[in-house]
């Protein structure tokens, strides 16, 4: 399915010449979208820009980089695999090449019910990487560009371009940034601390800069890193070995098996002696040395906050994952640290299993700036500037399937922007692309922002299994999802809806559900087929005892049926809930409404409001000290703003 | 677009003649048919109430109006009943219990009427203040309720439910972590304690309201400016029969009395002053805060002093000890009383009752059934969750969820309970982290 070495073939690199001289059919400008960044936000923009049709260019420091995994080689979790899935059922690349990529499946919360399942997988970080960038070069519409975005060119608040730094400049209507940690990058490892966004690469400072003339207000965040080891230097047979699931749950709708090799992780435990030496060397961490200004994730301590915050544990889990199956490269999951190399070793010396390691490359904190999302619209756009959308990291958030669905958000609309077709708005009640966006935008960061299935409030309605029914239609009626999957997904359908028909018509006697050994009361009223499988205790194979002309209905459809009426009354009890934060989100509040002269609004909430620009009533209903007459008043101007246009 | 079917009581509180319930959406009519048997599309009909069991609730003027031709544009039905409290509380956990109706929040029939083009710009502007009046008075007797003893249950709730959730999301969220497993006997403990303390607190709100009124009324003044006299006339006067004497901390003392058909609380407050005493000055902020949450304040005044607190727009402001002040015309527009000789008290009475009676609707029961329909709710739910939690194969998210809708119902009374609060319990709790 995949030709990876294609990429070194058609790696192409444009010259100041070839754009000048028109290889594109330049007409206004050389291109519809640029994409700055190919990490995995910028990825799936480019990719979602040239699948809506719109001529996209990426441009990366060095084509090699494109796709790489910078940090633990896994794709997907709890809520994150929910992403992966969403980014798929609109035919984005994440889930199908982390499929190609997996060496280890796992369905977390396999036991618990389906809408808290998350798929899970270890990638081959290298065949991540060359699948990701065959993809990426294989794309019509969108060409790659080797380069370092330094500048953007603005002209009355509206996007004309970026500047390289060998002083091209690139053309363009819309531009994609998506910088990850290498806004003001600066890497600490100890007491050192040097300018960098990635080990080895320098931070863009003048983007920074740029940004912060634009008024955009920035923050600063820090992220941690374990260090790498060597696993040729680790005693695996002392270790307890994690295997994958007996029969692993892809992330795509498209994938049906594992493509390369399957293996297993080691788990093993720090201990006392390990936390004695972080103790007795906090001074020499960055972090606890007060090196670090930048707010660090909760739910992604380093060693040092584990040992201080946790003092009375005196063990913490430690996953020794592989980082592919042609390297000896091992990710420790769960020591990250900012501790000088030489401390590091020590401690990572003294934990059962790598007392003769040999460390690769020691780990590190990375501190970085970040906008705060509130001066983003729904489509990821900078209000500041016409057709600068900003995607991942930047954007406060953390994590791959974060930063490529904002890609993928940023993507389409920065094509639907370029292409002069309406912004695509992505809804909490229907996805948790639209949760994290939402979130993003009207509420901020305050750490590093992850997804959580806690943050999705229609939890049971947003699963993993329904992802393509929530949004392949969404996304054909865009222009983002090809043909390929559109007929798969037609077919599926298809097939789902004449079996819930089905299901839906056909009454069965309680006497005869009982008979089968369901909990039910034999005298009660009559069940149609979709009310058997809600019983808590029944599977579809109840209905096919109790009528064998089910039986034609294929597994993976049974399944789906049998989650779907599994939920089904929680789903209608919060379907009051979903319709009226639809209705106010489809009150969309113009861009250019003046909130300073609404009569009526206390000046406090002017202010704010004119600060963060609520992008529907629904939002502005967010603000803090926000009142019903409010509202009110905001709509009644929205009115005479809609009236006066249109007389 | 669909649009959910709203509810609220829609005039005063109190021992009035009628009481009227609206109801604006899509459901009213088959709603209220529910109730009240087949009803024409627009017009009126004279019907008996009755719930789902044929209990009859009321006898009821039942308005129709068809959708385009009421105040909110949508199809609108109103409930005029009769105005005892039995009836209206019947009546409205009757509705409360229809699946298709919620109850209104602060302005929405003015938003809708709005939206639906039945009101113009100037109309709205009008408007506003008047929700804003209504949400002062929501938060005013927020604040009532939740100043003392139970204001401390609320702040448990709270942190009960934040605790259970977080448990019960730990399992779901950071299940490939080291977080403990079998979270049900904590977690199932901690919901059934507030379910319990929640009906026992119901149980207590439906005995007082039988007592209890639905406003307040402060005399706030300098020591020895009268208040004590005055309220001991209003106490003793015909017209106002007093129910009962209670409260008698050296702080604030009540009078229940029933006014022109409206049950209100007179509260003589503490004489305001600066004082270098301790527990004085306890007792004068406890009069501020007491005074501050009631719903009208007379402002008792000595002759060519001002009032000590901030006067409201709706305060009354009298001149105290009327009496020894020369007869003849006051020498300013204030008004004079006395306690001592009765001068000016039936003025203020009918001054007092006007004012209360042109509050607008929902101040006072409403708000409270509000806060009862809220503890009722979330023990439907936590109840649900604990009933899940108590299964042999726990369903962890349908828990959660139930739990969720708890939380949900019971936000007006414990606030609300952000994702925030809750992984916030889970990262203090629990060693999360790759």
């Amino acid at each position: 399915m995949w030709t990876i070495y294609w990429a070194r073939y058609l790696r192409v690199s444009v010259s100041a010449n070839s754009l000048r001289t028109g290889v594109f059919h330049v007409k206004q400008n050389d291109f519809d979208v640029v994409i700055v960044g190919g990490g995995h936000a910028g990825c799936e923009a480019a990719l979602a820009s040239s699948r809506m049709g719109a001529r996209t260019a990426l441009v990366s420091l060095s084509a090699a980089t494109i796709g790489i995994m910078s940090c633990n080689p896994a794709i997907g979790g709890l809520g994150k695999g929910h992403l992966v899935r969403e980014i798929d059922a609109l035919d984005g690349a994440m889930g199908r090449i982390a499929d190609f990529a997996g060496i280890q499946f796992r369905l977390l919360n396999g036991k618990k019910g389906p809408a808290v399942q998350g798929p899970r997988a270890q990638t081959d970080r290298v065949r991540y990487r060359d699948a990701m960038q065959s993809e990426i070069f294989m794309a019509s519409n969108l060409r790659v560009i080797e380069g370092e975005a330094t500048d953007l060119i603005i002209e009355r608040n509206e996007i004309r371009g970026i500047a390289l730094a060998d002083g091209q400049r690139i053309s363009t209507r819309a531009v994609v940034l998506t910088t990850g940690t290498f806004l003001r990058g600066v890497i600490h490892v100890g007491d050192q601390s040097r300018p960098g966004g990635r080990i080895g690469e320098q931070p863009s400072v003048k983007m920074a800069e740029r940004l912060q003339g634009l008024g955009v207000p920035l923050g600063r965040l820090k992220t941690g890193t374990p260090p790498r080891l060597d696993g040729r230097t680790i005693a695996w047979s002392k270790l307890e070995m994690q295997q994958g699931d007996d029969s692993p749950t892809l992330f795509s709708f498209l994938s049906d098996r594992p493509l390369a090799r399957q293996i297993a992780c080691g788990i093993t435990h720090t201990n006392e002696a390990t936390h004695a030496v972080v103790r007795d060397n906090l001074t020499r961490s960055a972090m606890y040395g007060g090196h670090i200004e930048g707010v660090g994730p909760r739910y992604c301590p380093s060693i040092e906050d584990k040992v201080v915050r946790f003092s009375s544990k005196d063990s913490h889990q430690v996953f020794l994952e592989p980082e592919g199956l042609d390297t000896s490269t091992v990710y420790p999951n769960g020591i990250s640290t900012s501790l000088p190399a030489d401390v590091q070793e020590a401690y990572v010396r003294t934990i059962v299993g790598l007392e003769n390691v040999h460390i690769i490359q020691p780990g590190y904190a990375i501190e970085y700036d970040y906008v705060d999302p509130r001066a983003l619209t729904p489509s990821l756009a900078l209000r500041a500037a016409t057709g600068l959308f900003l995607a991942g990291q930047i954007n406060g958030t953390t994590g791959y399937e974060e930063a490529a669905a904002q890609g993928l958000v940023a993507g389409l609309n920065a094509a639907c922007l370029a292409l002069e077709r309406e912004q695509v708005r992505f809804d909490r009640t229907t996805s948790y692309i639209g949760v994290m966006i939402d979130d993003l935008t009207s509420r901020g960061v305050t750490e590093p922002y992850r997804m959580f299935t806690s943050r999705a409030e229609f939890r049971l309605s947003l699963r993993a299994d329904n992802a393509d029914q929530r949004l392949t239609g969404f996304g054909r009626n865009l222009g983002c999802v090809r043909d390929r999957r559109w007929t798969e997904f037609s077919e599926k359908r298809e097939v789902l809806s004449s079996a819930r028909d089905r299901l839906q018509s056909r009454r069965f006697t309680a006497r005869s559900i009982s008979a089968l050994g369901v909990q039910l009361n034999p005298d009660s009223e009559n069940r149609s087929g979709l009310e058997v499988l809600a019983l808590s205790d029944s599977s579809f194979s109840t209905v096919i005892a109790l009528d064998p002309s089910f039986a034609d209905v294929p597994p993976k459809i049974q399944q789906q049926l049998k989650t779907d009426a599994l939920y089904m009354t929680y789903v209608e009890r919060q379907l009051r809930d979903v319709l009226t934060l639809r209705r106010d989100e489809a009150l969309i509040i113009p861009v250019d409404l003046q909130f300073d002269d609404i009569a009526g609004l206390s000046t406090e909430l002017r202010t704010k409001l004119q600060k963060w620009r609520p992008a529907t009533i629904g939002h502005a209903a967010k603000i803090d000290g926000m009142t019903p007459s409010g509202l009110l008043l905001i709509l009644a101007k929205m009115r005479s703003v809609e009236k006066a246009r249109s007389a | 677009m669909i649009v959910v079917t709203i509810f609220a009581l829609a005039t005063a509180p109190g021992k009035a003649g009628i009481a009227v319930l609206r109801l604006s959406g899509p459901a009213a009519r088959a709603v209220a048919e529910e109730l009240a048997g087949p009803l024409p599309e627009h017009g009126r009909s004279l019907r008996q109430l009755s719930d789902q069991r044929g209990e009859i609730l009321d006898e009821a003027l039942v308005l129709t109006f068809a959708e385009g031709r009421s105040f909110t544009g949508e199809p609108v039905v109103e409930l005029h009943l009769h105005g005892s409290q039995a009836v209206i509380a019947a009546v409205t956990g009757a509705l409360s219990r229809d699946q298709r109706l919620r109850p209104a929040e602060a302005g929405e029939f003015t938003r809708r009427a709005f939206e639906n083009g039945r009101l113009d710009l100037s109309q709205v502007e009008g408007l506003a203040d008047l929700i804003d009046a209504e949400t002062e008075g929501q938060r005013r007797q927020a604040q009532r309720i939740l100043s003392g003893a139970l204001a401390k249950k609320c702040d448990a709730w709270r942190a009960a439910l934040i605790r259970s959730a977080a448990l019960v999301e730990a399992t779901i969220d950071f299940a490939d972590e080291d977080v403990p497993v079998d979270v049900w006997p904590e977690a199932g403990a901690l919901m059934a304690g507030v379910a319990e303390e929640l009906r026992s607190e119901m149980a207590g709100v439906r005995m007082a309201e039988r007592v209890r009124d639905g406003f307040e009324v402060a005399i706030i003044g300098a020591p020895n400016a009268g208040k004590s006299t005055l309220l001991n006339y209003l106490a003793k006067r015909e017209a106002a029969i007093v129910s009962e004497f209670a409260g008698t901390t050296r702080d604030v003392v009540e009078v229940r009395l029933d006014l022109d058909g409206l049950a209100v609380t007179l509260l003589d407050t503490a004489g305001l002053r600066d004082t270098e005493d301790a527990v004085e000055k306890i007792g004068i902020a406890r009069a501020v805060s007491r005074a501050d949450a009631a719903d009208l304040r007379i402002h008792l005044i000595l002759a060519g002093q001002a009032p000590i607190l901030e006067v409201r727009a709706d305060d009354l402001v009298v001149m105290a000890k009327g009496d020894l002040q020369r007869s003849g015309p006051s020498s300013t527009d204030i008004q004079s009383v006395s306690g001592l000789t009765g001068l000016g008290c039936d003025l203020l009475i009918d001054q007092v009752s006007m004012a209360l009676k042109s509050r607008v609707a929902g101040i006072g029961l409403a708000v409270r059934e509000r806060h009862r329909r809220a503890m009722s709710g979330a023990v439907e739910h936590l109840l649900a969750a604990v009933a899940q939690s108590e299964r042999s194969v726990v369903q962890a998210e349908l828990v959660a969820d139930d739990l969720r809708a708890a939380i949900q119902a019971l936000d007006s009374l414990v606030g609300r309970v952000d994702v925030d609060d809750i992984l916030g319990e889970i990262f203090a709790r629990f060693c999360i982290g790759k």
